[in-house]
């Protein structure tokens, strides 16, 4: 029985697909994380709980009866507003400080909202039906849920439309030319106080969107939120800062990985290989820059 | 400025009304029996729980307004403090300590939870304070030797046991196949020793053996590799986590297997968020209103059932009816031992020999309860609505077991 994936060739293309959907997933995150670490110099630990505010968002419209793909509209839309809020009130004072002091901050933020949400909407795991159906491959032995291909979807659009709106509207420009030097733009007459301010509610945004499909698609939970946050870390991680399209294959990739990692190495392995890589990858850096240096000297 | 004075004048008129309030407490005063529970209020645990508390607080009402507890020729009635351990096992102990130092509580009755109860226990066993609880399965619970802890529910290894038993018996008593798919936490490892067994016993043969992590909410792999190994039965425990991912998972991936066994059915609304894709789904529970077990206080299920709704607005989990039956332990055991000695009360516990409308209770020398067997229900829907009816043991069924489940082309 031993590794069944070789003795079902089938399944590798199974695990592939499932691990390039899930991947582009937690690619969404990581790329609202990388977009204000890159901005702001700031690392949000309170990011999967944004994620799964975005999720009841969602799981509250499903309950009153409108179609959860909607979520991916209504959801940004609000969770917008809520990191503009939250920036205002807490990350505003944090932002040019130490990354030490963001880290403290924004996971304080994350204890808060889990509780808050404990308290709002009660300790139940909930989920929102979109009842999609299943896309059936090679004579019913690959199975892709709809629900996984329309949340692939829709962050492909977001990430694209995300791309577009940085390159070619005045304030995508601006919040680039914020992340390339602060001090610089605000000399040039921007205003970096806003350019934060809709930098962290775009991350929110993104979370947002992530949430409403993570409800369609998984389950959502007030203390869920972690393993997104951690995710999104290690995808921006191996990507490197200031690299969307790593982002995107990083993202990918790592799904594919785990879903291999999860056949070959077993289920209980699944996210300590992905660690496991992580270190690996942080180690062949290090050896590469130190090198570098040598070839310097 | 003003403001923060108010605040803080506020704040120290509540402490110092909370720190009089709190040690006048004692295990028994006047004519009431103080017990104490540390509680998850909030937290992650905080639906069960609210059930839990419900439970206990009907119980409370139900025994003192029939007469309360008889010892020593006086009648006394039930009386419970509690404090908030906010899912959190380390606070739980604290209370715990908090509640025997300085309350003086005497008797305790358990957290949610077998993680909670298992960091509480230590301290109840240290102090020699008996403690009933009615939450925590897992069976290292009743391994460690404790004296004073007693638990009115099975243990976590014989919830899906009878699930194995029951697909050998439909195969014409040859083996099976299993694929199992258990979360690393104590309890669904307990759970899946006891499956182990019944392979065991059984003769039949594991296929798939995944633990899935905490954190992981898809199980798409697992599922993939059951589809490719056609397994006679697929056993899952995961907390409601699990029932909700799996369920809907088997559902997009139309996954066939002739059997599917889970725990945590009610506790995830399963058939209330899944609808039909719950369907013919077996699920583990230590207890169903329909069973036909009988008291004195809460006559039998159905009335505990209907009396629960009344009150509470919601049907009773099965959390909720075992922590009922928890109070129906200690006021047995008050009336026989016939003293608030801890020694004789702890005694009498362990003599304990009795029905309840939650089932029997007998403790083994460990302090779980071998009287009692679990049943198995499954999801059964006639139209869009879904219903848990009970298909094991055979004694208690009401309906008759769906076998094998019919495969997605043809639903």
């Amino acid at each position: 029985m031993d590794l069944l994936i070789f003795q079902v060739p089938i399944l590798m293309v199974q695990a592939s697909l499932d691990g390039i959907l899930l991947g582009i997933l937690f690619a969404l995150i990581a790329y609202g994380m990388a977009l204000q670490w890159g901005v702001m110099n700031i690392i949000n630990i309170a990011q999967g709980d944004l994620v799964i505010l975005g999720g009841y968002i969602t799981y509250f419209m499903y309950l009153s009866g409108i179609h959860p793909a909607l979520g991916v509209i209504v959801a940004p839309a609000i969770m917008y507003f809520v990191g503009v809020g939250l920036y205002k009130l807490v990350i505003n004072k944090v932002v040019d400080r130490d990354l030490f002091i963001s880290i403290l901050a924004t996971f304080g933020i994350s204890i808060l909202f889990m509780q808050l949400m404990n308290f709002a909407f009660g300790a139940d795991v909930v989920l929102a039906n979109s009842e999609f159906g299943t896309t059936m491959l090679f004579n019913n032995s690959v199975t892709l849920p709809n629900s996984k291909l329309f949340s692939a979807l829709i962050s492909i659009i977001f990430a694209i439309g995300l791309v577009v709106y940085m390159k070619k509207s005045k304030l995508g420009r601006a919040i680039r030319a914020t992340a390339q030097n602060a001090r610089a733009a605000k000399i040039l007459g921007v205003d970096t106080e806003k350019v934060y301010a809709a930098t962290f509610g775009i991350n929110a945004a993104l979370c947002g969107v992530a949430g409403a499909l993570v409800a369609i698609t998984f389950t959502i939970h007030p203390y869920m939120g972690l393993p997104y946050t951690i995710r999104s870390f290690m995808i921006v991680i191996i990507a490197g800062l200031g690299n969307l399209p790593g982002v995107a294959v990083s993202g990918m990739g790592l799904g594919v990985f785990e879903e291999f990692a999860d056949y070959i190495l077993g289920t209980e392995f699944r996210i300590g290989s992905v660690f496991l890589l992580l270190v690996l990858i942080l180690v062949y850096r290090r050896f590469k820059l130190s090198k570098k240096r040598e070839y310097l000297k | 400025m003003k403001i923060n004075r108010v605040i803080l004048s506020f704040i120290s008129a509540l402490a110092i009304l909370l720190s009089s309030s709190v040690t006048s407490f004692a295990k028994v005063v006047g004519d009431k029996i103080i017990l104490g529970s540390a509680i998850s209020l909030t937290g992650k645990y905080s639906s069960n729980g609210v059930h839990t508390q419900n439970g206990y607080n009907m119980a409370v009402d139900r025994i003192n307004s029939m007469g309360g507890v008889k010892v020593g020729g006086k009648t006394y009635k039930f009386e419970i403090i509690y404090y908030d351990d906010e899912s959190n096992p380390k606070r739980a102990a604290q209370l715990a300590e908090r509640l025997i130092s300085q309350d003086g509580v005497e008797f305790m009755l358990g957290p949610y939870s077998s993680g909670l109860t298992k960091a509480i226990a230590p301290v109840t066993e240290k102090y020699g304070v008996p403690m009933v609880e009615a939450n925590g399965a897992s069976r290292s619970l009743f391994t460690k030797g404790y004296k004073y802890l007693f638990a009115v529910l099975a243990p976590a290894n014989l919830y899906l046991d009878v699930a194995i038993d029951l697909a050998v018996e439909k195969n014409n008593g040859k083996p099976v196949t299993v694929a199992m798919a258990f979360e690393q936490d104590a309890f669904s490892q307990d759970v899946r020793l006891g499956v182990l067994e019944a392979i065991e016993r059984t003769g039949s043969k594991k296929v798939i053996d995944d633990k899935l992590p905490k954190e992981l909410n898809d199980m798409a792999a697992t599922l993939a590799k059951v589809k490719a190994v056609k397994p006679d039965v697929l056993v899952v425990s995961g907390h409601t986590k699990g029932a909700l991912t799996a369920v809907r998972q088997i559902a997009e991936m139309k996954v066939d297997v002739p059997m599917l066994a889970m725990t945590h059915c009610d506790a995830a609304k399963l058939s209330k968020q899944h609808g039909k894709n719950s369907q013919y789904a077996l699920c583990a529970s230590q207890w169903h209103k329909t069973l036909t077990y009988k008291d004195d206080f809460f006559k039998d299920g159905m009335t505990y059932d209907a009396d629960f709704k009344k009150l509470f607005d919601y049907a009773p989990p099965y959390q909720a009816a075992e922590s009922s039956a928890a109070l129906l332990v200690f006021k047995d055991a008050f009336e026989r031992a016939n003293s608030f000695d801890k020694v004789k009360v702890r005694d009498a516990l362990a003599a304990t020999d009795m029905q309840t409308f939650y089932g029997n209770i007998k403790f083994a020398a460990g302090g779980q309860n071998v009287d009692k067997p679990m049943v198995l229900f499954q999801v059964m829907c006639d139209g869009d609505k879904c219903e848990n009816k009970v298909v094991a043991p055979t004694k208690w069924a009401s309906a008759e077991l769906i076998h094998p489940i019919p495969s997605w082309s043809e639903r």
